[in-house]
C-alpha cells in the first residue's frame, strides 16, 4: 500500500435525545388515547391495542381475520374503499396479549379513519359468508406456516418453555379454526372488544390535543362494559435435555435457545440488554462474529429480549447448515458461557452501549417507529418519557453490572434448547454436547 | 358520509443539492433536521444483470465482500465502527444496482463518509474472506430458497420464463457450483470494472448542514482514484408474441400458487407510459376493495391471496428496461390455475372496456400517496431512493414529485394499460404443491 494510512474520524458531540410533543387523555369509557406529534410527512399512524389474553387462539385469530369484514351498515369492501379515499388502511392482528388494529393514512383523513374504526368496534357484523371465506384462508395460511421451519421451531420452543401457560400454544390447528362460527365471534366481540384497558396511539402530522379531541369524538361512545381478563405470570424456565424436533431432509437446522429475562422496568433490564448485545444481539456481537464471520455456519443469527405482558424471555435463533449443527451449538454454548463467566471488556461494552443509545434515536425518527414504540411501551404501562430514563440507565451501566447480568441470565446452564432439523443427520452431533430427546415435528 | 370528495394529494419538499466530484462521483444531499439522524447511501451501477455467465450470484457475493475490510480497515471493522457509533448498516443487490447504506445519529456523519470512501478505494479481497462469505451466502440461499416453501417464487422462477437472455433470465442468487467457482481474481476484476467512482452515487440525508457536508464529502471522497463508468450494455429483449407457461413441483409447498408477468414500457425512457402500470397494479390488488381481491378472494374464493406489483423485486422506481408487471396468487388445495388466469383476463377486459368505477382511481391514488410518503419518512429511505433516482435518471428530486405524478395518472391511461395485458404477452409460472398435508 503506497498511501499513508488514514485515521478513523472521531464522532461529533452527541445530539440530545429529544422527545416529541405529546398529549394523553383517558376517556370516560376507559380508553386511553396518546397522541404524538411528528409532522415530517403529512400522514398519521394509528395503533389500537385491546387486551385479549386468555382467548382461544382459533377464536382470537378468526376474530382478527373478520373484524374488518363488515358492519351493520358497511360491507368489508366498502370499509376498505372508504379508508382508501383518505389514503388509509386498517389491518387487525392478534397475539396472546392483545388484539391490535394498525393503519396509516393522510393526516387530513384522521377524523374519517377514526369514524370508520369506531364503526368496526361498535358494529362489526361477522357476516356468515365472509367468515366462511376467511376461515378457509386462515386454514390455508396455517398449513403454509406448518411447512416453515421457523414456525415449527418456534411452536416447539413455546410448548417447551411455557408448558400449561396460555402462551404455550399460539397457533390454532386447522380443525379448531374450522369449528369457529359467526355467533362465537359476535359473542367474543361482545365480551372482549371493549375500551377498558385499551390504548389508542396516534402519531404524525397532528396537533396532539386536536387528535385527542378527534379520538374522543369518534370513540367516546364505544361501550365500556365487558370483561377484563388477566394473565398468570409465565413459569420460570426449566432447563433439561435438548429437544430435537425431527424434520427429515431439512438442509438446515433451526437452533433456538431460550434464556431468562426481565421486563423493561426491572433494574436489571439495561444491563441485561447490554449483555445480550455483546453476546448476539447485534452484528458486532461475539456470536455473529464467531459463527458467521469466522466460521460461515449461518447467515443471520440473532438474539433478543421478547417482552410480553405475562413475562419476558431472551431468545437466540440461528439457521445453520445441517453438517455443522453440533459445531454451531458448541460455539453458541461457548459464547454464552464465556460471557457468563468472564467480564466483558470495557471497549466492547462501550460499543454495545453506543449501539443501544444510537438505535433509540433511530427508532423514534419515523412516525411508524414512534407509533410502534409508544404502543409497545404503553402496553407495559410506560410512556415515551421512559425512553430518557432507559437511556440514562444504559449510559451508566458498569462492566460489573453487565457481567453480573450475564452470569444470571445468559448462563448456558439456564438455557432451554430446541433444534429443528434432520434428526438422522444431527442427533449424533448434538448428542456429544447434551442429552437429546427427539420428537417428530408436530404442526 | 362523504362519497365522491377526492382527497388532496400532499407533497413533500425535501431540498436537494447535487454535485459531481472531479473523480466522477455524483453526490446528492437532502437535509432535513426534524430528527437528529442521518442516512448515508452509496449506490453502484451494477447488479444481477451484469454478472458474467458462469458466475451467477456474483454481484450479490461481491456485495458481501465489500464488508470484509478495506484499504484502512480490518475485517469486522466496518460493522463495529458503524454500530459503535449507534448506527445500523446493510447492503443489497438488485437487478440494476447494488447499494450500501447506514443510518446513524447525526454526529457520525464524517465517520460514515470515511467508511464508505475507504471501501470505494478498494475492499480487502482475500481467499479466506471469499471462502467464508461463499459459505455465508450458501446459508442465506438455504434460508430464503431451499429450506422453505415457495423459495424464490416468483422472483427467481419467473424471469427465465419471461426472458431469454442470460442477463435477464438467470438466477441472481446463484448456483452453488458457480458460487464455489468464484475466485479472488474474479472479484478484483469485478471491482475494477464496476466499482468505479464514475459509476457510483453517494447520497446523504437528514440532520446535516449542507456546507459542512460538502466539505466532508470532498475531504473523504475527493482523492478516491478516478475511474470512469463502464459502458452499460443494452439488456433489451423483444416482447413475447405467444403465451409461455411453465410449472414445477415445490417439495415443501403445501398449496398451489401461480404468478404471471407482462412486459411494461421502459421505466426510464417512457416514464409517462410506465406510470399507469404502477397505478394499475394497485387498482387490481391493493386492499380488500381492489378488483382482483374482491373478485378472486371474496367472490369466487378461487385464490386465498393475490398481489400485484411492478418489477421482480417489487419496487417500481428503481429498475430499468426490460421489466414487467407481476400478478401472483396462492390457491386453495383444490385450486384451478386455468380458471384463475381466465378470471384475471376477464377482469382486465372489464377494466379496459368499462373503465373504473366512480372514485376508484382517486382512492387508489390517495392510498399510493400514503405508501410513497411513508417510505420517505425514514431518513435512509430518502437517501437510498434519491441515490437511485440520481443514478438512473439524474433526477433525485423526483422523489418529491412521485405522489403528485401518480395522482395525475388518468383513467384513460389505466384502461389502455389494462388492455395491453393480453394472454399472448403473458409468461406464467405455476407452483405444484409437493408437500404432504
Amino acid at each position: 500500500m503506497t498511501t499513508a494510512s488514514r485515521v478513523l474520524p472521531p464522532l461529533g458531540p452527541t445530539r440530545k435525545l429529544k422527545l416529541p410533543k405529546q398529549a394523553e387523555r383517558r376517556l370516560g369509557n376507559g380508553l386511553t388515547v396518546i397522541a404524538v406529534r411528528r409532522p415530517a410527512v403529512p400522514l398519521v399512524e394509528v395503533r389500537l391495542g385491546i387486551p385479549f389474553g386468555q382467548v382461544h387462539p382459533a377464536r382470537a385469530a378468526m376474530l382478527a381475520e373478520t373484524l374488518l369484514s363488515g358492519t351493520t351498515t358497511l360491507t368489508g369492501v366498502q370499509i376498505a374503499a372508504e379508508l382508501q379515499k383518505v389514503g388509509g388502511g386498517l389491518s387487525a392482528g392478534v397475539d396472546p396479549d392483545r388484539l391490535m388494529l394498525s393503519g396509516a393514512g393522510l393526516a387530513t383523513g384522521l377524523d374519517r379513519m377514526l369514524e370508520l374504526l369506531a364503526g368496526v368496534l361498535t358494529a362489526a357484523a361477522y357476516p356468515a359468508d365472509e367468515v366462511a371465506t376467511e376461515r378457509d384462508r386462515l386454514v390455508d395460511r396455517i398449513q403454509l406456516a406448518q411447512c416453515q421451519p421457523g414456525h415449527l421451531a418456534r411452536t416447539a420452543l413455546l410448548k417447551r418453555i411455557y408448558g400449561r401457560h396460555p402462551y404455550a400454544v399460539q397457533t390454532p390447528t386447522p380443525d379448531q379454526v374450522r369449528a369457529v362460527r359467526p355467533s362465537v365471534l359476535r359473542k367474543l366481540h361482545d365480551q372482549r372488544v371493549h375500551p377498558n384497558g385499551a390504548i389508542l396511539v396516534l402519531v404524525g402530522d397532528v396537533q396532539p390535543e386536536r387528535a385527542l379531541d378527534a379520538a374522543e369524538q369518534a370513540l367516546g361512545g364505544w361501550n365500556g362494559a365487558g370483561q377484563v381478563v388477566g394473565l398468570p405470570a409465565t413459569p420460570p424456565l426449566e432447563p433439561g435435555p435438548l429437544l430435537l424436533v425431527d424434520r427429515p431432509e431439512s438442509v438446515q437446522s433451526s437452533l433456538r435457545i431460550a434464556l431468562p429475562a426481565v421486563p423493561r422496568t426491572d433494574p436489571d433490564h439495561a444491563a441485561l440488554q447490554l449483555a445480550n448485545l455483546i453476546f448476539g444481539g447485534y452484528f458486532s456481537s461475539r456470536w455473529v462474529e464467531n459463527i458467521r464471520e469466522e466460521k460461515g455456519y449461518t447467515y443471520g443469527p440473532y438474539s433478543l429480549v421478547e417482552h410480553s405482558v405475562a413475562g419476558s424471555v431472551l431468545l437466540a435463533a440461528a439457521e445453520v447448515a445441517t453438517e455443522v449443527t453440533g459445531a454451531a451449538l458448541l460455539e453458541t454454548q461457548y459464547e454464552l458461557g464465556r460471557l457468563a463467566c468472564v467480564a466483558p471488556g470495557a471497549e466492547e461494552l462501550e460499543q454495545a452501549r453506543q449501539y443501544a443509545l444510537g438505535t433509540l434515536q433511530l427508532g423514534i425518527s419515523t412516525q411508524a417507529g414512534l407509533a410502534a414504540l409508544t404502543s409497545a411501551y404503553a402496553s407495559s404501562g410506560l410512556r415515551l418519557d421512559f425512553l430518557a430514563e432507559h437511556a440514562a440507565r444504559l449510559a451508566r451501566a458498569t462492566v460489573a453490572e453487565v457481567a453480573d447480568a450475564a452470569a444470571r441470565y445468559l448462563a448456558p446452564a439456564r438455557a432451554v434448547t430446541v433444534v429443528l432439523g434432520d434428526a438422522q443427520r444431527v442427533a449424533g452431533q448434538l448428542g456429544t454436547l447434551a442429552e437429546v430427546v427427539t420428537e417428530p415435528a408436530v404442526p | 358520509m362523504s362519497t365522491t370528495r377526492r382527497a388532496t394529494i400532499p407533497a413533500t419538499r425535501y431540498p436537494v443539492e447535487r454535485f459531481t466530484l472531479d473523480n466522477g462521483l455524483r453526490v446528492v444531499l437532502t437535509p432535513d433536521r426534524s430528527a437528529p439522524v442521518i442516512g448515508v447511501a452509496v449506490v453502484y451501477d451494477v447488479g444481477i444483470r451484469s454478472e458474467p455467465e458462469g458466475r451467477t450470484g456474483f454481484a450479490h457475493l461481491f456485495e458481501h465482500l465489500m464488508f470484509q475490510g478495506s484499504e484502512n480497515l480490518e475485517k469486522l471493522a466496518h460493522f463495529r465502527h458503524v454500530q459503535g457509533a449507534g448506527g445500523t448498516f446493510n447492503g443489497s443487490t438488485h437487478l440494476d444496482y447494488t447499494d450500501y447504506y447506514e443510518t446513524l445519529p447525526g454526529n457520525a456523519l464524517e465517520r460514515a463518509l470515511f467508511l464508505e470512501a475507504d471501501r470505494m478505494r478498494g475492499p480487502r479481497l482475500t481467499e479466506e474472506n471469499l471462502r467464508n462469505q461463499v459459505d455465508v451466502v450458501k446459508e442465506e440461499i438455504r434460508v430464503n430458497v431451499l429450506n422453505r416453501p415457495y423459495g424464490g417464487f416468483p422472483w427467481l422462477t419467473l424471469p427465465p420464463v419471461l426472458f431469454d437472455t442470460f442477463p435477464n433470465a438467470h438466477d441472481g442468487y446463484g448456483s452453488f457450483t458457480d458460487l464455489e467457482s468464484a475466485t479472488v481474481a474474479d472479484a478484483a476484476d469485478f471491482f475494477q470494472k464496476y466499482y468505479a467512482s464514475g459509476n457510483a452515487v453517494l447520497a446523504v440525508s437528514g440532520d446535516i448542514d449542507v456546507a459542512e457536508a460538502v466539505e466532508l464529502v470532498e475531504r473523504h471522497f475527493g482523492d478516491v482514484p478516478a475511474r470512469p463508468a463502464p459502458v452499460r450494455p443494452s439488456f433489451a429483449e423483444p416482447d413475447l408474441t405467444a403465451e409461455r407457461r411453465v410449472s414445477y413441483t415445490d417439495r415443501l409447498a403445501p398449496l398451489p400458487a401461480v404468478a404471471s408477468a407482462w412486459r411494461v414500457p421502459d421505466p426510464i425512457g417512457d416514464f409517462v407510459g410506465y406510470l399507469p402500470y404502477a397505478v394499475l397494479a394497485e387498482v387490481l390488488t391493493d386492499g380488500d376493495a381492489a378488483r382482483l381481491v374482491e373478485r378472486l378472494v371474496q367472490r369466487d374464493r378461487s385464490v386465498t391471496g393475490v398481489g400485484g406489483y411492478l418489477g421482480f423485486m417489487g419496487d417500481p422506481f428503481d429498475v430499468r428496461d426490460p421489466t414487467a408487471l407481476l400478478l401472483q396468487a396462492h390457491l386453495p388445495p383444490d385450486g384451478d390455475v386455468d380458471k384463475v388466469l381466465q378470471t384475471v383476463d376477464e377482469e382486465l377486459d372489464r377494466l379496459a372496456t368499462d373503465g373504473l368505477a366512480d372514485g376508484e382511481l382517486a382512492r387508489t391514488q390517495a392510498r399510493m400517496a400514503t405508501h410513497l410518503l411513508r417510505d420517505t419518512d425514514a431518513v435512509l429511505g430518502r437517501a437510498l431512493r434519491m441515490a437511485v433516482l440520481e443514478q438512473q435518471r439524474g433526477e433525485p428530486g423526483l422523489l418529491n414529485e412521485l405522489p403528485r405524478l401518480v395522482g395525475e395518472v388518468t383513467e384513460e391511461s389505466v384502461r389502455t394499460a389494462a388492455a395491453t395485458l393480453r394472454p399472448q404477452r403473458r409468461a406464467t409460472v405455476e407452483v405444484l404443491a409437493g408437500a404432504e398435508q
